[in-house]
């Protein structure tokens, strides 16, 4: 199982587990348990409605890509620490990590 | 004050097609959106996608459908109002419906059509002290009328596509232009990257990176803004008007207000004609909910067939609607 830690908007925090291997993205994670994340653009990488601030990380989670960085140069809240959640891959690598959700909801 | 049969709310793929729909039973219909152009969510967020799933097209591009419907309706002469928000939805006595823009506009339909998507599309905006008193005084979120910044003092903020083009532009035409970036390097189109970077070298631009707009002030109209740097030192600078560029994103918006049943932002209809809980307001395409609901073009053009169909006896009320094929009929035009 891969273990990560949530916490929303309102600071409330929670662990979520996953199996391995199955191959989701972080935000159809969070959609799936049931977190209010507006992914307009479904994980393409074009919207920026998926934005979560990494609090706590293994190394061994991938730095943002180019094209994660341009679009989270259109959110005036993003920081050093932001990602675009359709961009992280739930895996191993992040096992451990807490994340907390950012940005605008339904 | 714009007269029409159907006021059609939102113009992206589904609210154009509804005009087909309506058109072939020769209802006049005016769209109104918040956008600058047409096309919804295809020509904000994805031009140069392309869709799989549009029946009789392998694959088109997201800005070609687009293209296709504006002619494919252009037989019914469809008239627009497009960069103004939907603010007002007033019952009229006989029924009929008034409907106020943000910018005053008002359009008197016998029947109003919702195809909002997700929400209009409305600028992020950021966390700066006092932004919303000067909104309109000295606060812009696009350009409509670049005359208004001629030989102004200005500052955008931002550090995407639109912000580095606008940065380009006004400096053309403005007395000085300041652009300034949560970053220190642009990600957007490198060219206009380039030029940006070189401008400021030759002092034709100011460029401050690293930093952000903290606070506005000034009294009625904007004066001056502080600038907070990465070292927490502040800066003053004088300006007329501040315009930060961060995107849009879609917003529900005053749609919440009209006492329509709604449901997780989207609107309850029923899916016989997909009219809401009121009578004479439909509401099509993303926007609306129903058992089973696929937020799919396709599905939506769906909706704007049986919802044609059944404005009909709202607009022409004394007159029988009989169904006929277009290859039967053809397209007569408005
Ligand atoms: C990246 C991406 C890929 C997609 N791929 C596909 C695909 O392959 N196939 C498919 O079928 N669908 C796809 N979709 C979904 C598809 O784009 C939507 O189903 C479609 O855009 C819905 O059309 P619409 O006309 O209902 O609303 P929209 O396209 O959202 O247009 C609504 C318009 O209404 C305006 N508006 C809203 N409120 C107001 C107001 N109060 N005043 C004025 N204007 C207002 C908005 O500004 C907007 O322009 C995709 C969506 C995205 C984001
Ligand atoms: S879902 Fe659109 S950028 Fe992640």
């Amino acid at each position: 199982m891969i273990k990560l830690t949530i916490i929303d908007r309102d600071d409330s925090s929670q662990d979520i587990e996953i199996p391995e291997g199955i191959n989701l993205s972080l935000m159809e994670v969070l959609k799936a348990s049931e977190y209010d994340i507006l992914a307009t653009c479904g994980g393409l990488g074009i919207c920026a409605t998926c934005h979560v601030a990494v609090v706590e990380a293994p190394d061994s989670l991938p730095p943002v890509n180019d094209t994660e960085l341009d679009m989270l140069d259109t959110l005036p809240e993003a920081g050093p620490n932001s990602h675009l959640s359709c961009q992280i891959r739930v895996s191993e690598a992040i096992d451990g990590a807490i994340f907390k959700i950012m940005g605008e909801s339904n | 004050m714009i007269t029409t049969d159907i006021c059609i709310i939102g113009a992206g793929p589904v609210g154009l097609f509804a005009v087909f729909e309506a058109g072939l039973l020769k209802m006049r219909c005016h769209l109104i959106d918040a956008l600058p152009q047409v096309g919804g969510q295809l020509s904000e967020i994805y031009p140069q996608k392309p869709i799989y799933d549009i029946p009789g097209f392998p694959a088109i591009n997201a800005q070609d459908l687009v293209n296709n419907l504006l002619d494919q309706i252009n037989p019914f002469h469809p008239t627009f109002t497009l960069g103004e928000r939907v603010e007002k939805l007033e019952r009229q006595e006989d029924g009929s419906y008034l409907i106020t823009s943000n910018e005053n506009t008002e359009i008197h339909c016998q029947v109003v059509v919702i195809a909002a998507g997700l929400g209009s599309f409305e600028p992020r905006k950021p966390a700066v002290e006092r932004l919303e008193d000067f909104e309109g005084k000295g606060v812009a979120y696009m350009v409509k009328n670049p005359e208004l910044f001629r030989d102004k003092r200005i500052v955008l903020a931002g550090g995407g596509d639109s912000a580095l083009d606008w940065t380009l532009f006004l400096s053309e035409i403005a007395k000085e232009v300041t652009l300034i970036h949560r970053g220190e390097t642009f990600r957007g189109a490198p060219d206009s990257a380039e030029k940006v970077f070189s401008k400021a070298e030759q002092g034709q631009i100011n460029l401050i990176l690293n930093a952000n707009v903290a606070a506005l002030n000034g009294n009625g109209h904007l004066k001056e803004i502080s600038v907070v740097n990465k070292d927490k030192s502040v800066l003053h600078l004088d300006v007329d008007y501040f315009i930060p560029l961060f995107g849009l994103t879609p917003k529900l918006g005053p749609i919440a207000d009209w006492n329509l049943a709604i449901d997780k932002s989207a609107i309850e209809v029923n899916t016989k004609d997909f009219m809401t809980n009121v009578e004479r307001i439909y509401a099509i395409g993303d926007i609306n909910t129903y058992p089973g609901k696929l937020k799919l073009i396709l599905c939506g053009f769906h909706e704007a067939a049986l919802m044609a169909q059944s404005a009909f006896k709202y607009v022409f009320p004394e007159q029988k609607l009989s169904f006929k094929y277009t290859t039967v009929n053809g397209i007569h035009a408005l």
